[in-house]
């Protein structure tokens, strides 16, 4: 009897499972299945739920610009390799830079140290709205509007206070004895912080820079106001100014949209395990 | 012994003071970029919110006190503002916490494909703002659109729909498309949470005679709650400050009806010219949620909650 109550109860909950399935991947499917078609199919009425012709021509078109027919996918191409240069310089800075702070912060003992941890905590409240305006004007008079440099610079605001808090967490958990010990046998700060510390951090610095590179990638509002030209335009900002036009290819705009996904998606799927840790950094203490 | 203990503490003192000098060394890259990227241009912004700052580059600024303030206060656009981005976070951050849970809940409860389930849940957090925000904008679309093409076929309507021109109910449109993208946050979060739990609680209780929904309520609920406060103070905070899906799906409209306060912000200093109010605008959100960070903190420094 009991086996047979706890196999009709696993039915029931797997049964619960499906229509969140559905809300996940219906959405997905649709816009791979966009991204598919020809501009002819996409406006087929009732929708083609699976391309009757599929091509891969839009993806091709952005991936080798000389294909293109259109300037669309050619100014795609060009902004998802601007997101990709950006974001990795983004993560690059925010893990040297604040892995030093982290370090210095939860693990050296002095006095402003407690002061600070909270102070970094307490920018990642400050919305970008707030600090625009005044870095607008610096931007303008030193003419970095529409360069890269002025989003990896402005990314800051929010990536390296998060990076710290992330890293700063991971510090934590290392055994604090084996570094003691090493000063014991008169090891250096910046020797501990080499020997031991960074090869023990690894995983942690991974998850970082994995959480730090997805949070440049998803960035929107400074790469809208700061950028203009394919000098410096990011994928977010080129797919919201062909989104509104329909006459302009919505294929393609979908086979960019899979595109500029398809990094963080494939990320985040790979450090799985670390995702919780970094959703909450900042709330949990070690 | 006793001789060697004056010179170790003498070196301990300077080794302390020399920890000092390095900790500053590899702070101050870090305190350097964050003072000049968030401390200044916080500062200027709150500054700048006490005077009459048109856009230009010759034009003058006039001091106005709380005057900007008094406008926003008088001016009921920013109260139907406030009204509107009030609805996105209450009803967005109530659907991904109330789902969250519930999807957690499932997830724990281990029915056959839970893992794959759980892997799921990550996509669509992974997927960026503003490709969400396109996606569901297509799936909107009046003409062509994925939600009007499944409601005729199931025959729930007669006619295809233009869903994004209907003032009423945009706001609620770009709620589902947040939901769709965020619901899957929370529940990544509790379902870690739960699968910590230390599950002989619960079993006690069983025995005790307790049944799933007392068990639910008074254990596991209390239990979860440092995790749900974590959730539910990251997601408010971001819900408030909410404009790029907003800006991407319906652009602000239709009639200002998915316009936010952040979105009201940009308006004022980047397209009206009126950037001291844009300023008072972009304080108050700050505002918000640096209240928001204090209850943050105050929580984060309760570590009899921290399991």
């Amino acid at each position: 009897m009991r086996p047979r109550r706890k196999t009709l109860r696993k039915m029931g909950l797997f049964l619960l499972t499906l229509p969140v399935f559905a809300f996940i991947y219906f959405p997905i499917l649709w816009l791979v299945s966009a991204s598919l078609s020809t501009q002819v199919e996409l406006f087929a009425v009732p929708p083609h739920w699976i391309p009757q012709h599929p091509t891969l021509a839009n993806y091709l078109e952005i991936l080798f610009p000389s294909l293109a027919v259109s300037s669309v996918p050619r100014a795609f191409g060009i902004a998802l390799m601007n997101s990709v240069k950006i974001a990795s310089a983004v993560t690059l800075i925010c893990i040297v830079v604040g892995g030093l702070a982290a370090y210095a912060l939860v693990r050296i003992p002095f006095r402003a140290g407690p002061v600070i941890l909270i102070g970094v905590l307490g920018t990642r409240m400050i919305p970008e709205v707030s600090l625009i305006l005044p870095l607008f004007i610096v931007a303008s008079s030193l003419r970095l509007i529409n360069r890269p440099e002025v989003l990896v610079l402005t990314y800051m605001s929010f990536a390296l206070p998060f990076a710290i808090w992330m890293m700063a967490a991971f510090f934590q958990t290392i055994p604090i004895e084996l570094e003691d010990a090493a000063r014991i046998d008169g090891c250096s700060r910046l020797g501990i912080l080499r020997r031991i510390v960074m090869p023990l951090a690894v995983p942690g610095l991974v998850a970082t820079a994995m959480f730090t590179f997805l949070l440049a990638w998803d960035e929107f509002f400074y790469a809208l106001i700061f950028t203009s030209t394919l000098a410096a335009k990011t994928a977010p900002v080129a797919i919201s100014e062909f989104v509104g036009r329909y006459t302009v290819n919505i294929t393609g705009m979908m086979a960019g949209g899979v595109l500029a996904a398809l990094p963080p998606v494939l990320l985040a799927l790979i450090f799985q395990r670390y995702i919780v840790r970094g959703m909450t950094a900042g709330a949990v203490k070690g | 012994m006793t001789v060697a203990t004056p010179s170790y503490s003498a070196k301990r003192r300077s080794l302390r003071q020399q920890d000092a000098r390095i900790a500053w060394l590899f702070i101050a890259p870090s305190l350097v970029v964050i003072l000049g990227i968030t401390l200044w241009p916080i500062i200027y912004t709150f500054l700048l919110s006490f005077f009459v700052a048109p856009t230009g580059i010759n034009q003058v600024r006039t001091f106005v006190g709380l005057g900007n303030y008094l406008t926003l206060i008088r001016d009921p656009t920013f109260w139907e503002t406030i009204g509107r981005t009030l609805h996105f976070t209450i009803v967005s951050v109530g659907l991904e916490m109330v789902l969250g849970l519930a999807v957690a809940q499932l997830i724990h409860a281990h029915p056959p494909g839970w893992r794959v389930l759980r892997f799921s849940l990550i996509i669509p957090w992974a997927v960026p703002t503003i490709v969400n925000g396109a996606m569901w904008r297509w799936i909107y679309n009046g003409d062509f659109g994925a939600l009007n093409g499944l409601l005729l076929q199931l025959g729930l309507i007669r006619h295809y729909i233009p869903w994004l021109t209907l003032p009423s109910l945009a706001m609620d449109l770009v709620i589902l498309a947040d939901v769709w993208h965020m619901m899957p946050f929370v529940a990544l979060i509790l379902q870690a949470a739960l699968a910590a739990l230390p599950v002989e609680l619960e079993e006690a209780a069983a025995v005790d005679g307790a049944n799933a929904l007392q068990r639910f309520w008074s254990i596991r609920l209390p239990l979860l709650r440092p995790a749900i406060l974590v959730a539910l103070i990251v997601r408010t905070v971001d819900a408030f400050r909410v404009f790029d899906i907003a800006y991407i799906i319906t652009n602000g409209g239709p009639a200002f009806r998915t316009v936010t306060i952040t979105y009201l912000t940009y308006f004022n200093t980047f397209a009206w010219g009126k950037q001291g109010l844009g300023a008072a605008l972009s304080f108050l959100i700050s505002l918000f949620s640096i209240g928001m960070a204090i209850i943050f903190i105050r929580w984060l420094y309760r570590p009899e909650e921290i399991a």
